[in-house]
């Protein structure tokens, strides 16, 4: 920091004793001007393809509008959509398995997760190849996982039925998972859960990694037990990324959308029918494009306040 | 340094052999349990034809050949080996919005880092919170919008989604390694009488090489991943590869194998990307947040 002002200084020095004809062209453009020119395409793009949007959607959820029939135009009907949404049942069945999916995929998350990333902060043999290992899933296609896991799931070729079949010493049976009402919302909790957990503990690794050795050492000196500097040094310390990692997976998942239309659709009587499933639904399959917008409405405001809390966690992770 | 007169400081700051042995195996443990799914798709891929799999066959590469080499028994066919078109378009559409991102989001960053900006921190929030909405929500205007101006099922419109996708990405990642230059550098040179673009150019970018190259390798695996737009803004010739993987199964004319294969051909890019940043995960990850 010091030594940047003094070069400051130096600078405007040198330009105080520079003709100033000679500074502008040597300097080019002013900074204020670059500054524009740097920031204003990206700015652009975001106001196109995603502030208007938001603007658009907000104006068409009052609006009767069907993008199917465009001919028809659209008439103004207030917030007939909003106290269509309160109406019905199968918003609030989206909203509560939703609430459902999030609530048991994070718990889960954070459980596995953070007892991963304890295991591997020992800085056992080897432990840089089996964490790359356990990370892989995060970065793959979540449709591509969702295809995966139906296959998975299948009776006949999968693994789960695979495996029934080899425990019981019977054929391979006509089971089929992701058709049980009561197995299907499992089914995706696994498969997200075998996907994010690394995500989890990566962030937990770090936050473990952060906590500076001699906290531990000078809580030894004070013959602190174990499990005292498990709770008084590193919960604290890793509490700010482990609301990282759950904020995140919390915006994430209630907007789930790629990994759920390809494992199970709406699934059996509705049980996998998560918001984004819903809306798609409403939206571009039986085109009500004024009534789902009211719901994108809903979606936005939700997730721009979780938003809020992930990039303010974000900003304080960032200045350790 | 004291060692071994207090056993409460060992087990936490320096494990002991014993607890070193016992969270590895619980690791790889982890792991392999992980990787049974994935190396359950990768064998049935090579099945030749759909037997159960409890019983064992000759290993076969008949799947990958539907998939890409004779179009004539290609599952989603009318004569043009569909899959391989769709991968096609993936890599075209991934290059091209990484392409942009980097282009768009290195400036942005750099704008952000050095120069006084006015509302930066509100700039900032814009720029990630449009990451976080919806896709399906934003959809519906953008399918709108995208009707009207002819841009839907195109590689121009799906290009540029992809990097409003991940401009965010781009500039918070960026931002965060041009941070990391010291000044002294660039103000060195313009002292010495370089404009500032040529400061850039000739000082910031070289230094820049490894942060650029690890947020395009994140930009690309996210356009190559994503689903949601294209299933909703492209339907066919402009659509990438994961909209379509399911048709690849028994319900698009296909076999298990092909759904298989499929599957493999779209994650090994990813696998052989992801090993290259595994350096910066975490960091991209966090936008740049957690630098290690």
């Amino acid at each position: 920091m010091a030594s940047s002002t003094d070069i400051n200084q130096l600078a405007s020095r040198a330009a105080s004793v520079t003709p100033p004809r000679m500074a502008k062209a040597v300097r080019g453009l002013s900074d204020q001007t670059l500054a524009w020119i740097f920031i204003a395409p990206t700015v652009l793009l975001l106001l196109v393809i995603n502030i208007f949007p938001l603007l658009w959607t907000a104006y068409l959820s009052f609006t009767d509008y069907t993008a199917s029939d465009p001919a028809r135009g659209l008439v103004w009907i207030g917030a007939q959509n909003y106290l269509g949404l309160l109406a019905d049942e199968m918003f609030w069945n989206a909203l509560r398995v939703t609430a459902y999916f999030v609530g048991s995929t994070i718990f889960l998350q954070v459980v596995l997760g953070f007892a991963l990333a304890w295991a591997i902060h020992r800085q056992f043999k080897g432990n840089g190849f089996w964490t790359m290992v356990i990370v892989l899933p995060m970065m793959l296609s979540p449709a591509v996982v969702g295809n995966l896991w139906a296959m998975l799931y299948q009776p006949q070729i999968g693994l789960i039925d695979t495996a029934f079949a080899l425990m019981s010493g019977a054929g391979p049976s006509g089971f089929h998972l992701l058709s049980r009402t009561n197995l299907a919302f499992w089914s995706l909790v696994v498969a997200d859960t075998w996907m994010w957990t690394p995500f989890v503990m990566l962030i937990c690794l770090a936050g473990l990694k952060s906590i500076p050795e001699p906290l531990y050492e000078a809580a030894a000196m004070d013959r602190a037990t174990p499990w005292r500097q498990f709770w008084t040094i590193t919960v604290p310390m890793v509490l700010p990324f482990l609301l990282i990692a759950v904020l995140f997976r919390g915006i994430e998942n209630l907007k789930m959308f790629d990994l759920v239309a390809e494992l199970t659709g709406i699934g059996p009587g509705q049980v996998t029918e998560l918001a984004s499933i819903n809306l798609k639904r409403g939206a571009f399959d039986n085109w009500r494009t004024g009534y789902g917008s009211a719901f994108a409405v809903v979606m936005f405001v939700a997730i721009l306040a979780m938003a809020r809390l992930y990039i303010a966690a974000l900003n304080r992770v960032a200045q350790r | 340094m004291m060692t071994g007169n207090s056993r409460s400081a060992h087990s936490i700051v320096r494990p002991t052999l014993r607890s070193k042995r016992i969270a590895g195996s619980l690791v790889v443990f982890y792991a392999l349990i992980t990787m049974v799914p994935l190396v359950w798709v990768l064998v049935t891929s090579f099945r030749a034809d759909s037997t159960p799999a409890t019983m064992l066959s000759e290993p076969s590469p008949e799947a990958y050949l539907d998939l890409f080499v004779d179009p004539s028994r290609n599952p989603m066919t009318d004569g043009v080996s569909e899959f391989g078109q769709r991968f096609v378009n993936s890599a075209i559409i991934g290059l091209g919005s990484t392409f942009l991102s980097i282009l768009l989001g290195t400036f942005a960053a750099y704008g952000i880092s050095r120069f006084k900006v006015p509302m930066k921190g509100r700039l900032l929030f814009l720029i990630l919170s449009t990451r976080l909405l919806p896709p399906v929500a934003l959809a519906i205007p953008i399918y709108l919008l995208y009707r009207t101006i002819g841009l839907l099922d195109t590689y121009l419109g799906m290009i540029l989604i992809y990097t409003a996708v991940n401009i965010s990405l781009a500039v918070w990642l960026l931002k965060s390694f041009i941070d990391q230059i010291p000044r002294e550098h660039e103000e060195a040179a313009m002292i010495e009488g370089y404009t500032r673009l040529q400061a850039i150019g000739k000082v910031v970018l070289p230094q820049a090489r490894n942060g650029i190259a690890v947020t395009a390798i994140f930009c690309f695996i996210i356009a190559w991943n994503e689903y949601a737009f294209a299933v909703l803004l492209a339907s066919d010739s402009a659509q990438t590869a994961p909209a379509v993987v399911r048709n690849l199964g028994a319900g698009g004319g296909g076999s298990w194998s092909t759904l298989a294969a499929g599957i493999v051909a779209l994650l090994i890019p990813i696998v052989v990307l992801t090993v290259l940043a595994r350096k910066h995960l975490v960091r991209a990850m966090t936008f740049g947040a957690v630098r290690k």
